[in-house]
């Protein structure tokens, strides 16, 4: 639009050179202690340095609610905006500078409550950042009450006789609003959440993770089954790309589709692996399937239950400003003499 | 047959029809052409909510209002001396603004019961009397349109829909002017050859009806104006808010970046700027107000020239926002096209009563700056200084235009870009001593933008500590902080040029406007001081701050009186800063103020001394 360039250039940080020390702040953490916060905080700046991405170049925008602090605890970037709004200030920065990496932290009640519109937006649209979501099933930083994802019979402060609004699976949803990366993981499953990261990171276009948070203040234990060493091996089901649906101590047990595409537990011996539900995460229809695996009937599926690639929202608008720099009449004074007569 | 030509200085015409008759349209036609034709001109287009309402019902009223002349114009005019009615219900609800002796034409073949009925007539206006002292033209418009373009073998439909030009056409005789302006605009507009014709044929048989008729036994015509030599154009204001946003960003290099979600009467600046991909625009139609404001804060924060535009219901929700956006000292522009509120109100009428809103429509102490348009022309070189501001104070602004300002057109200077002095940014990239919130001699902190290496640093609507930015819970630094925002206001009123004052300079009364009120109030002001009165007027730009001249600018004068289009907002703003007697004189109709009852009020003023 003009000959004047005011953007600065720079030369950028090596990413080679970079720990994982460089994307801790010198702020005092402020998450009780024992939060699963503190987990997923290390994960995240474990994977950072791993991605090729120059320190400067990452925006970490976040809500209202716990996990909204993260960008504090980030020596990045960052914006700690107002609740539920992340992921529209956060598609602002991606539209304007699509060479940042971006990253929306929100919570069960910000990005689902009281963000819910722009959760589903941000995701239909596909801008190209990630969007993590610290799902606690409960509201932690206005002490304690129950959430859009606590289940049935909650007993919180605002539900002493129990909530009675059915919770939301925030996987599900995000298939329904045409999410092109969609995955789970757990705040102490460390290895898993960094594998699940990595990829999000990897992918082009919103990336959305839910990651199951223990709140032990509020919510202590909310996903005990799913990580205790006893019963995990039957509560969750660790699913991949192209592998049949197994899980148990052994891998013994399997999902398989019964009548009317309804999914049901199999005995792998006697069922046949050959016959159990393979995962397709190509497939909207089996991430579909696959995020209504859910307790207490099925174990808690974990991983990536949907990716494919579609160009972002950036991407295309980058693709339209460059088209259009094609056409004449670029300078305001063309437009501002439109129709102009001349009085003499 | 030779008929009588009759110059005349001033002329208000309206066109009024159904809102699918295509009245708008007609209007400003002819507008273009009045401004091609060297006269000075003021619109005022009145319509509907509805898109459609019920064909001949009141509701559905769509109203043009021109007034062009040989003198300088500063109002569309108070009544009108012409009124062409399409159908009875345009009749209706115009004939009380027609002045005595005016003229009317009528499109008499909608004249009949079925419309009366529609209109809410029960006996034929035509025959109860209540057309007597108007010089009363019947014509039957769509009849003869159906005839000028039998051959082309249209529909019934898309053949009627061409009535509006054989009643542009008759007014263009009627006012001597010339119809090429019109028929290049059809040649393009229209890509359908058949639907192009026919349109052509009707301007041209209603202007050849007029020369040919007996029904006038002469035209009139209206000498150009004395304007400034120089290049003009006509200008609506939504669209001169577009330009100037665009002239801002190339005046400071930055990209543009319009987070919107339509609402009458703003929509039409996304429209408008959806079109500048070209010039690096980036429009991003968002979920809602909300999403609006705070992707406009993530592009600003980016290093884009940030823009979110709405009308009140949406400044309302857009306040979280315009918070975090004070907190963060980024550089954003909100734009609020008033409308009559409360809640929904009249989304299609004007009103200027979101100034309170602007002002204090935020949690907790959160100044803004506010500015105003006053004109249509005015909307251009307001949307530059709104930016100017934003950029070099770091600051959100607030700029208020209206549903009048908006719509109405009027002929405009061209300015010249080469002239416009730059608007300097200042991207911050030096690593030594950085700190997010410190402050330079405007009070303004360093725009560090991400990606910027060694500069990473975190902001958020949470307090903060001076300087460093922070988390802050400390009591003196959040009183502190408090103070420090509202002088980041008040500083602006450094930059500004001395206050212009229309008319007297000291005197019996001041009145001061803000607004879309310009004309009237300067059109009332030289009436009563061509009588003898000594009377100033003050129109402001900013309302926040003031300027700082505006208290002794006061105190020259024995009163003070503010109309406004409200029930009295900025009186109460400036009572309570200068502790002055200012006087309200409020109206809140939905239509902007005549020059007639300003002239009434300012007269009131003076002669209760
Ligand atoms: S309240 Fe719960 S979620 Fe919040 S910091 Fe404490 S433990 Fe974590």
């Amino acid at each position: 639009m003009t000959s004047l360039n005011i953007y600065p250039e720079f030369k950028h940080t090596d990413p080679a050179t970079q720990t994982r020390k460089d994307f801790v702040t010198d702020q005092d953490v402020r998450w009780c202690p024992g939060c699963g916060d503190y987990s997923i905080l290390a994960q995240v700046q474990r994977v950072m340095p791993t991605l090729g991405i120059p320190r400067e170049n990452y925006v970490f925008v976040s809500g209202i609610g716990c996990s909204s602090r993260f960008p504090y605890y980030m020596e990045t970037y960052g914006i700690h905006s107002i609740h539920g709004r992340a992921p529209a200030v956060a598609t602002g920065i991606k539209a304007m500078r699509p060479d940042l990496s971006v990253w929306v932290i929100t919570g069960d009640g910000d990005a689902l409550s009281i963000g819910g519109n722009h959760f589903m937006h941000v995701l239909r649209r596909n801008v190209d950042l990630k969007l993590l979501l610290f799902n606690n099933q409960i509201y932690g930083l206005t002490k304690g009450q129950y959430s859009p994802t606590s289940p049935v019979g909650t007993k919180a402060k605002s539900t002493p006789m129990g909530s009675i609004d059915y919770p939301i699976d925030p996987v599900s949803l995000a298939l329904g609003a045409n999410a092109t990366f969609v995955a789970r993981s757990l705040d102490v499953h460390a290895g898993h959440l960094q594998r699940v990261l990595k990829r999000a990171a990897d992918h082009k276009g919103t990336a959305f993770v839910e990651i199951y948070q223990n709140c032990n203040i509020f919510n202590d234990g909310a996903f005990d089954a799913l990580t205790d060493k006893e019963t995990k091996s039957d509560t969750v089901i660790e699913i991949e790309h192209g592998k049949p649906m197994r899980f148990g101590k052994n891998l013994e047990k399997g999902i398989a589709l019964g009548e009317g595409m309804r999914p049901k537990i199999v005995d792998v011996a006697s069922y046949g692996e050959d016959k159990l539900l393979v995962h397709d995460e190509q497939s909207e229809v089996c991430g579909l399937l696959v995020s209504r695996l859910q307790a207490p009937h099925f174990p808690t599926p974990i991983g990536v239950f949907h990716a494919v690639s579609r160009p972002s929202y950036d991407q295309l608008l980058v693709e339209q400003l460059d088209r259009a720099k094609t056409q004449k009449r670029t300078r305001v004074q063309d437009l501002l003499n439109d129709g102009q007569w001349t009085v003499k | 047959m030779h008929k009588a030509v009759e110059t005349v200085s001033t002329v208000a015409i309206r066109f009024a029809g159904d809102s699918g008759d295509g009245m708008q349209v007609t209007g400003s036609q002819f507008t273009d052409t009045t401004g091609l034709a060297g006269n000075d001109l003021a619109t005022f287009p009145d319509f509907p909510a509805e898109i459609r309402a019920p064909a001949g019902s009141l509701a559905g009223v769509s109203g043009f209002q021109i007034k062009f002349s040989s003198e300088a114009v500063f109002t569309p005019g108070d009544a009108p001396d012409v009124l062409v009615a399409m159908n009875p219900a345009a009749l209706k609800v115009n004939l009380k603004d027609l002045k005595p002796g005016g003229l009317l034409i009528l499109n008499s073949e909608a004249f009949n019961a079925k419309n009366f009925e529609r209109a809410g007539y029960t006996k034929s206006p035509l025959e109860d009397g209540s057309l007597k002292g108007f010089k009363l033209f019947q014509a039957d418009i769509t009849g003869m349109t159906l005839k000028a373009v039998e051959e082309l073998k249209l529909n019934n439909r898309a053949a009627v829909r061409c009535k509006n030009f054989f009643a542009l056409g008759l007014v263009y005789w009627l006012y001597n002017r010339e119809m090429h302006y019109t028929v290049t605009w059809i040649a393009e507009k229209f890509k359908d050859p058949t639907t192009r014709e026919a349109n052509l044929r009707a301007l041209k048989a209603g202007y050849h009806f007029g020369e040919t008729a007996e029904l006038f036994d002469r035209n009139y015509e209206i000498k150009p104006a004395k304007i400034e030599p120089g290049n003009y154009r006509n200008i609506a204001g939504n669209e001169a808010l577009s330009l100037g946003f665009l002239a801002a960003a190339e005046l400071s290099g930055l990209s543009l970046f319009l987070g919107s979600y339509p609402i009458t009467p703003a929509s039409d600046i996304l429209h408008e700027l959806a079109r500048y991909k070209n010039l690096g625009v980036r429009t991003f139609q968002a979920e809602d107000e909300i999403a609006a404001i705070c992707s406009a804060i993530g592009a600003a924060y980016s290093g884009a020239l940030a823009l979110t535009t709405t009308s009140g219901p949406g400044l309302a929700l857009k306040g979280e926002g315009m918070g975090l956006a004070l907190m963060l000292e980024l550089p954003l522009v909100i734009v609020d096209v008033q409308r009559a509120g409360p809640s929904t109100g009249m989304p299609t009428k004007t009103e200027q009563a979101d100034l309170m809103q602007a002002m204090y429509g935020r949690n907790g102490e959160a100044p803004l700056p506010v500015i105003a348009a006053k004109s249509p022309g005015d909307c251009f070189y307001t949307a530059i200084e709104a930016c100017r501001m934003a950029i070099t104070h770091m600051i959100p602004v607030i700029l208020l235009s209206d549903g009048f300002v908006a719509n109405s057109a009027e002929p405009w200077r061209v300015p010249d870009m080469s002239k416009l002095p730059p608007i300097k940014v200042r991207f911050h990239t030096e690593q030594k001593d950085f700190a997010p919130y410190a402050r330079d001699e405007h009070l303004a902190r360093p725009w560090a933008l991400p990606g910027t290496p060694g500069l990473e640093h975190r902001i958020g609507g949470i307090e903060k500590q001076h300087l460093t930015g922070n988390i802050s819970y400390d009591a003196a630094n959040h009183e502190f902080m408090c103070k420090l925002r509202a002088e980041r206001v008040q500083k602006i009123a450094d930059s500004l040029p001395p206050t212009e004052i229309n008319g007297d300079a000291s005197g019996e009364l001041l009145v001061i406007g803000w607004g879309d009120s310009y004309g009237a109030i300067r059109a009332g002001v030289e009436n009563v001081r061509a009588g003898g009165a000594k009377v100033g007027h003050v129109h402001l730009r900013w309302i926040n701050p003031f300027p700082n001249d505006l208290g002794d600018i006061m105190k020259r004068y024995k009163r003070v009186l503010v109309p406004e289009l409200n029930l009295g907002q900025l009186v109460k703003l400036i009572r309570a800063r200068y502790l002055v007697d200012a006087r309200s004189f409020p109206k809140i109709q939905g239509q902007p103020f005549k020059e007639q009852e300003i002239i009434a009020a300012i007269k009131q003023q003076l002669e209760s001394n």
